[in-house]
C-alpha cells in the first residue's frame, strides 16, 4: 500500500500545481453558489415545498456544473503522462499497473470531493443565520452526499477510461464528456415514457442520476443505485487498468 | 548480471528485434551501437520491463524481467530516450518522489538525494522547477533519477542525444565514474563515445545483433584487412602503382595525385605489413618519400562494415 499513497500523493501535488485547478475551482463554486442562492430565493417566494438539501440538488445549476466537472478532474491522468513519456519512467519502476490506475483514479476522485467539500459549508451557514434545519432530517444529507460520492465515482473512472485511451487531453475529454452526457439523458429517457409501469421506465430509473437524486436527497437511501454505481464503476475501472496495459504493450 | 536468449519483439507484421542472445557480466559497460531504428530503444525497453516481448527471455540480477518483473525492476535504474521528467517538479522533490516510489526507505532518502545531487552535479539547481532546466542539466536530473535507488544494472537510451560538447563530456565523466558501482548498457550512435566508454560493444542492426567484442578486437578482426598510405613523389605513378601491385603483401593499389605527389592507397593481404618492403622499394627507385603510414581502423568503419555502409 506504501507505493499507492505515494502515487497517490503525486496525483493530488499534480492536480494543484497547475492554474487549470483553481479556475475549476472558482467558476464551480460561483455556479454552485449560485444555484443555492436560487433555492433559497424559490423557497422564500413561496414556490417550493421542499426542504433546502432538496431544492440545491435538484435544479439544473446542480446537474450542470456536476456533469461538466468530470472531463476536467480526469482528461489529464494518463493522457498527459503518455504524451510526455512520463510513462516510460512511471512504469519501469518497480510499481503494479493496478497501482498505478487506482492511485490515479483516487487522485481524480480527490479533486472532484474537494469540489464539493465547500458545499457542505452553505447549509451549515443557512442553519447558523436562519435558525432552521435545512433538510428534513439526517438521512438527507446522508442521501445526498452519499449518491454524490457514488455518481462521482463511476463518472470519474469513465474520464479515467477516457484518458487512459489517448494521448491528447483534449480528445479525453471529449470522449469523456460525450460518454457521461449519453448516460446522464439515457437515464432522462424515464421522464419521458409515459406508461409508469413500461419496462423501459422501469429499466432507465437504474441508471437515471435524477431519479436517483431525488430519492436520495429525501433521506431514502436505496441500495439499488448503490449496488448499480460501485458495480459500474468496478467494471470501468477494469477496463481501464486493461487499455492502459494493452497500449502499452502493443506501442 | 544480465542474460537475454531469444528475445524477439514483433510489432504487427514489423519484427523490430529479431531473436537475440547476449550476455553482460558484472561490472561491465556495454555499449548498444547501431543506426536509428534498428532496435536498439525496443531492447533496452524491454530490459527495463516496459514492453513485453513477443517471444524469448531475459534475466536481470537473476530475476525474470517478465515474470518477475517488479523484484527485476529493482535492480534497474533506466532513462528512457529523451528523458521525460515531470517538469511541474522541482529537482529535489522529484527525486524524493522517484526514490521513495523506486523503494528507498525513509531513513535513507536524504542521503540518497544529497548523493545523487552531488554525482551529478546538480547541487545549483536542487530547487529549481524542471521545467526551467536546460537540457544538459535535464539530462543529469535523469541520470540521477536512474540511480537513486541504487540499481546494479543502468540503462541509459542515447544519454548523450542533443547535448552540446561540454555537456557531453560532463554527461560522460559522470556514467565513466559510476562504473565503479553499477553495471552499464548504454545506447549510442556516437562511435567515439563507445570506444571511450565501453569494455564492450554491441552492434545492432535490423534488430540483429551483427558483432559482439571489445572494441579493441573488433578493429583488429577488420586492422587486419586494413591498407596502407604511401605518398611519394614518382616519375610515372602508374608505371609506379603497376610495380608496387607486384610487391609481397600487396593487394590492389589505387592513386590520387596531389601536385607533383602521389598519394598510394595500398590494400594488404590479410596478415601480410607490406611497409618495409614498400619503403625499401622507394629507396631502391630513389623516390622521395612524405608518408608511408598504415592508418588505425576507427570503429566507424568497423560499423560501416557490419552494417553495410547504411547511414548512421
Amino acid at each position: 500500500m506504501g507505493r499507492f499513497f505515494i502515487l497517490f500523493r503525486r496525483e493530488v501535488a499534480s492536480t494543484f500545481h497547475q492554474p487549470i485547478a483553481y479556475v475549476v475551482l472558482f467558476f464551480f463554486l460561483v455556479i454552485t453558489g449560485f444555484n443555492f442562492h436560487a433555492g433559497i430565493t424559490m423557497l422564500n417566494n413561496g414556490r417550493g415545498t421542499t426542504t433546502v438539501v432538496e431544492a440545491f440538488f435538484n435544479t439544473m445549476y446542480f446537474w450542470f456544473p456536476f456533469l461538466l466537472v468530470f472531463p476536467f478532474t480526469t482528461m489529464r491522468v494518463f493522457a498527459e503522462e503518455s504524451k510526455m513519456g512520463t510513462i516510460e519512467t512511471l512504469m519501469t519502476a518497480p510499481v503494479r499497473d493496478s497501482q498505478v490506475v487506482l492511485a490515479k483514479y483516487a487522485g481524480a476522485l480527490f479533486f472532484y470531493l474537494v469540489l464539493w467539500a465547500p458545499s457542505l459549508l452553505y447549509f451549515v451557514t443557512f442553519q447558523t443565520i436562519t435558525g432552521m434545519n435545512a433538510a428534513g432530517a439526517a438521512g438527507s444529507y446522508i442521501g445526498a452526499y452519499s449518491i454524490l460520492i457514488m455518481m462521482g465515482m463511476l463518472y470519474t473512472s469513465i474520464g479515467c477510461l477516457a484518458s487512459a485511451l489517448t494521448d491528447n487531453q483534449i480528445v479525453a475529454a471529449m470522449i469523456s464528456f460525450a460518454s457521461i452526457l449519453t448516460l446522464f439523458f439515457l437515464g432522462l429517457l424515464s421522464f419521458i415514457m409515459p406508461a409508469t409501469g413500461s419496462i423501459l421506465r422501469e429499466v432507465t430509473y437504474y441508471f437515471s442520476p435524477i431519479e436517483h437524486m431525488v430519492d436520495f436527497s429525501r433521506g431514502i437511501v436505496d441500495s439499488r443505485p448503490l449496488v448499480f454505481y460501485i458495480s459500474s464503476t468496478l467494471l470501468v475501472l477494469f477496463a481501464t487498468l486493461h487499455v492502459f496495459q494493452y497500449r502499452r504493450w502493443k506501442s | 548480471m544480465v542474460k537475454v536468449e531469444k528475445l524477439t519483439k514483433k510489432f504487427g507484421a514489423n519484427t523490430a528485434v529479431d531473436s537475440i542472445d547476449f550476455e553482460v557480466q558484472k561490472g561491465e559497460i556495454v555499449g548498444f551501437l547501431g543506426p536509428n531504428g534498428a532496435g536498439k530503444s525496443t531492447t533496452m525497453k524491454m530490459l527495463a520491463g516496459f514492453l513485453p516481448p513477443t517471444s524469448g527471455t531475459a534475466e536481470v540480477a537473476g530475476c525474470d524481467v517478465f515474470t518477475d518483473s517488479l523484484r527485476a525492476r529493482e535492480h534497474i535504474g533506466y532513462m528512457p530516450e529523451n528523458v521525460p521528467l515531470y517538469t511541474d517538479m522541482r529537482v529535489s522533490e522529484f527525486l524524493r518522489y522517484r526514490a521513495s516510489l523506486k523503494g528507498v526507505p525513509g531513513r535513507r532518502l536524504r542521503e540518497r538525494i544529497s548523493d545523487v545531487l552531488e554525482l551529478c552535479g546538480l547541487e545549483d539547481v536542487e530547487k529549481k522547477m524542471i521545467s526551467r532546466l536546460s537540457k544538459g542539466y535535464r539530462q543529469r536530473v535523469g541520470l540521477a533519477d536512474a540511480m537513486v535507488h541504487e540499481p546494479d544494472l543502468l540503462i541509459l537510451d542515447e544519454p548523450t542525444i542533443g547535448l552540446d560538447p561540454n555537456q557531453i563530456r560532463l554527461v560522460r565523466d559522470l556514467i565513466r565514474n559510476l562504473r565503479r558501482h553499477h553495471t552499464i548498457l548504454i545506447s549510442t550512435h556516437i562511435l567515439p563515445e563507445v570506444e571511450m566508454l565501453c569494455s564492450r560493444v554491441i552492434i545492432i542492426n535490423k534488430g540483429r545483433i551483427e558483432a559482439l567484442d571489445t572494441p579493441q578486437n573488433l578493429r583488429a578482426r577488420l586492422g587486419q584487412e586494413g591498407h596502407v598510405l604511401f605518398d611519394a613523389r614518382v616519375p610515372d605513378a602508374r608505371v609506379a602503382a603497376a610495380e608496387l601491385r607486384k610487391l609481397e603483401g600487396v593487394q590492389t593499389v589505387s592513386i590520387r595525385n596531389d601536385g607533383p605527389w602521389s598519394i598510394f592507397k595500398i590494400q594488404c593481404t590479410p596478415g601480410h605489413d607490406p611497409r618495409e618492403t614498400i619503403y625499401q622499394f622507394a629507396v631502391e627507385k630513389s623516390w622521395p618519400v612524405r608518408e608511408l603510414s598504415r592508418p588505425p581502423v576507427s570503429l566507424e568503419q568497423v560499423f560501416a562494415e557490419v552494417t553495410n555502409g547504411e547511414e548512421l
